[in-house]
């Protein structure tokens, strides 16, 4: 378990270090959500103002399209220096490159989030901060379940035709589901009064889907990318 | 490895069951079981349904019909092939 | 052709040329009338395209762990008749809903996550068809994803509130009801399964073709 760990945490830091050099995914992938908030904000306009209760499924959609946006370049770098297949050849626990991999990107939507939240807040007068730690809960929920699917699915096509279009069109179909919690949660924290035990409800129910897609992943990264 | 999965799955019940102590929102409006009746209920100022019924069925048909068709099609698509090629290889 | 094959098909043949007739004898229901007898072919088609999921995800499983290419072709198989199944369940549902809810469509828990399922598969034969080599995993990921889908899509409607009918409506049929709903159930299931077999059929004979070609080559 340990070494599963280790692994995990060794292939994070080199994601991370190999990104900090550059930042280049960091920040086309930042500029890219917010341009979606804005392109939303903008064309759901009614009288110069934008729509506020659409601010909830704004800020998902955005998520899941930099998401998309950021598997794809993470994996096509590790695709164009071979380094997948280097990984896949070490003597370790496959699953744990998995783990590894998935942190490394949750720690770029993280980033993307800490930009994301405060410019919905600030366009759509959202009420961020009534309860922070269940928007924080809720945002952490979804982007684990939208990750750990996105992970597995952009790690599978690297070696696969059509790999850009492909990603969106298997992944969505699947983390819509989790979307939808995470909008249905965050518009009940964003209401006049927020609704706790709605939110609790929706957490609760991205938790047992992050349960299950991280279940999933875990048991068939490895048949997924051996040949 | 497996075990970690095994209590993995375990937690993810346990989610389940909180969902499932809570529901959020009362059912209603959705039927729970259908009552059987002797004659139709007035039609006047509705929606005629035998067009309804009429073209669910229909389109049921249509489409099985329409797969087992293409399905028909590819098969002896490939049965030709098949023999051709067996016919090139016992001549080699 | 294997000798059950024939027998089956003028089976699936009989009930299906006389399944309209035992829907005829059927009572009509009080709340809905005559358009509720689209139930008859609507619940069965969910059925089979859970089943055919659940087929499709389980041959995946052995593929990609047992690596057992005959598993795959029966997922092939499986995950073209849950499009089909899936694709007769979304337009006969609406084609009911436009008189019982005066809506064709509604983003309710159910018609969602069954319309999702449904795009799951087709995404898994889109996957199949250009994906490139290697496409036959990817879509098998696909094909598990989409089988822990199902108990999601059939709870959904006790848990949520939507407009469609629970699932305590099966197991509480009235007795006029009851059989001829198996009835339709069980030509369904004999047309399933003869669907399943041609349909693995044409998979063993391209495999067959594949190979042939590869020796050729040699």
């Amino acid at each position: 378990m340990r070494q599963f760990l280790r692994v995990a945490w060794v292939v994070m830091r080199k994601d991370l270090t190999v990104e900090m050099r550059s930042r280049e995914i960091v920040y086309t992938t930042v500029f890219f959500a917010a341009s979606c908030v804005l392109v939303f904000a903008f064309a759901l306009v009614r009288e110069g103002r934008p729509l506020e209760d659409a601010s909830a499924g704004i800020l998902w959609i955005s998520i899941a399209f930099a998401g998309t946006l950021g598997l794809g370049r993470t994996f096509e770098r590790e695709r164009q220096t071979e380094t997948l297949r280097a990984l896949m050849l070490a003597p370790s626990d496959r699953p744990a490159i998995y783990v590894g991999k998935l942190l490394g990107i949750l720690v770029l939507m993280a980033i993307v989030e800490a930009v994301l939240v405060p410019m919905v807040g600030l366009l759509f007068h959202a009420p961020i901060f009534a309860r922070p730690h269940w928007l924080i809960a809720l945002l952490a929920a979804g982007t684990i379940g939208f990750a750990s699917v996105g992970t597995l699915f952009a790690a599978m096509l690297v070696r696969a035709r059509s790999r850009d279009v492909l990603l969106p069109v298997l992944l969505y179909p699947i983390t819509i589901p989790v979307i939808i919690a995470g909008v249905r949660g965050t518009a009940a924290l964003f209401q006049e009064t927020p609704d706790e035990p709605m939110a609790r409800f929706w957490v609760a129910l991205l938790v047992f889907f992050d349960v299950v897609f991280i279940t999933l992943s875990l048991w068939t990264f490895e048949p997924l990318m051996t040949e | 490895m497996k075990r970690t999965v095994l209590l993995l799955a375990i937690l993810a019940m346990m989610p389940g069951a909180v969902l499932g102590a809570q529901q959020p929102a009362p059912p209603g409006g959705a039927q729970a079981d259908f009552v059987p009746v002797n004659t139709l209920p007035p039609q006047a100022d509705q929606l005629p349904a035998a067009p309804l019924v009429i073209g669910a069925y229909a389109f049921v048909w249509v489409a099985l019909m329409a797969y087992v068709w293409l399905l028909w099609k590819r098969m002896t698509k490939v049965e030709r092939e098949l023999a051709d090629l067996q016919r090139r290889v016992q001549q080699h | 052709m294997s000798r059950v094959f024939v027998p089956l098909l003028l089976i699936a043949m009989v009930l299906f040329a006389s399944a309209p007739l035992v829907v005829a004898n059927t009572p009509v229901e009080q709340t809905m009338g005559l358009v509720q007898k689209i139930f008859y072919y609507h619940v069965p088609s969910a059925m089979l395209m859970f089943v055919s999921a659940f087929v499709c995800g389980i041959a995946s499983a052995v593929y990609l762990f047992r690596r057992s290419p005959a598993a795959d072709r029966v997922a092939a198989a499986a995950g073209e008749l849950v499009v089909l199944f899936g694709l007769i369940v979304l337009v006969t549902g609406p084609l009911w809903a436009r008189k019982a809810w005066g809506v064709w469509w509604e983003w309710d828990a159910r018609l969602t996550s069954a319309l999702l399922l449904w795009m799951i598969f087709l995404a898994y034969l889109l996957v199949r068809r250009f994906g490139g080599p290697g496409s036959e995993k990817l879509a098998g990921a696909m094909a598990l994803f989409g089988m822990a889908n199902v108990p999601f899509v059939y709870f959904s409607v006790n848990y949520w509130r939507t407009l469609h009918p629970k699932t305590s409506v099966v197991p509480t049929l009235a007795p006029g009801m009851r059989g001829a709903f198996w009835f339709c159930v069980a030509a369904f299931v004999i047309l399933y399964v003869l669907l399943l077999t041609l349909r693995k059929r044409l998979e063993d004979r391209q495999a067959t073709v594949e190979q042939l070609y590869l020796a050729l080559e040699d």
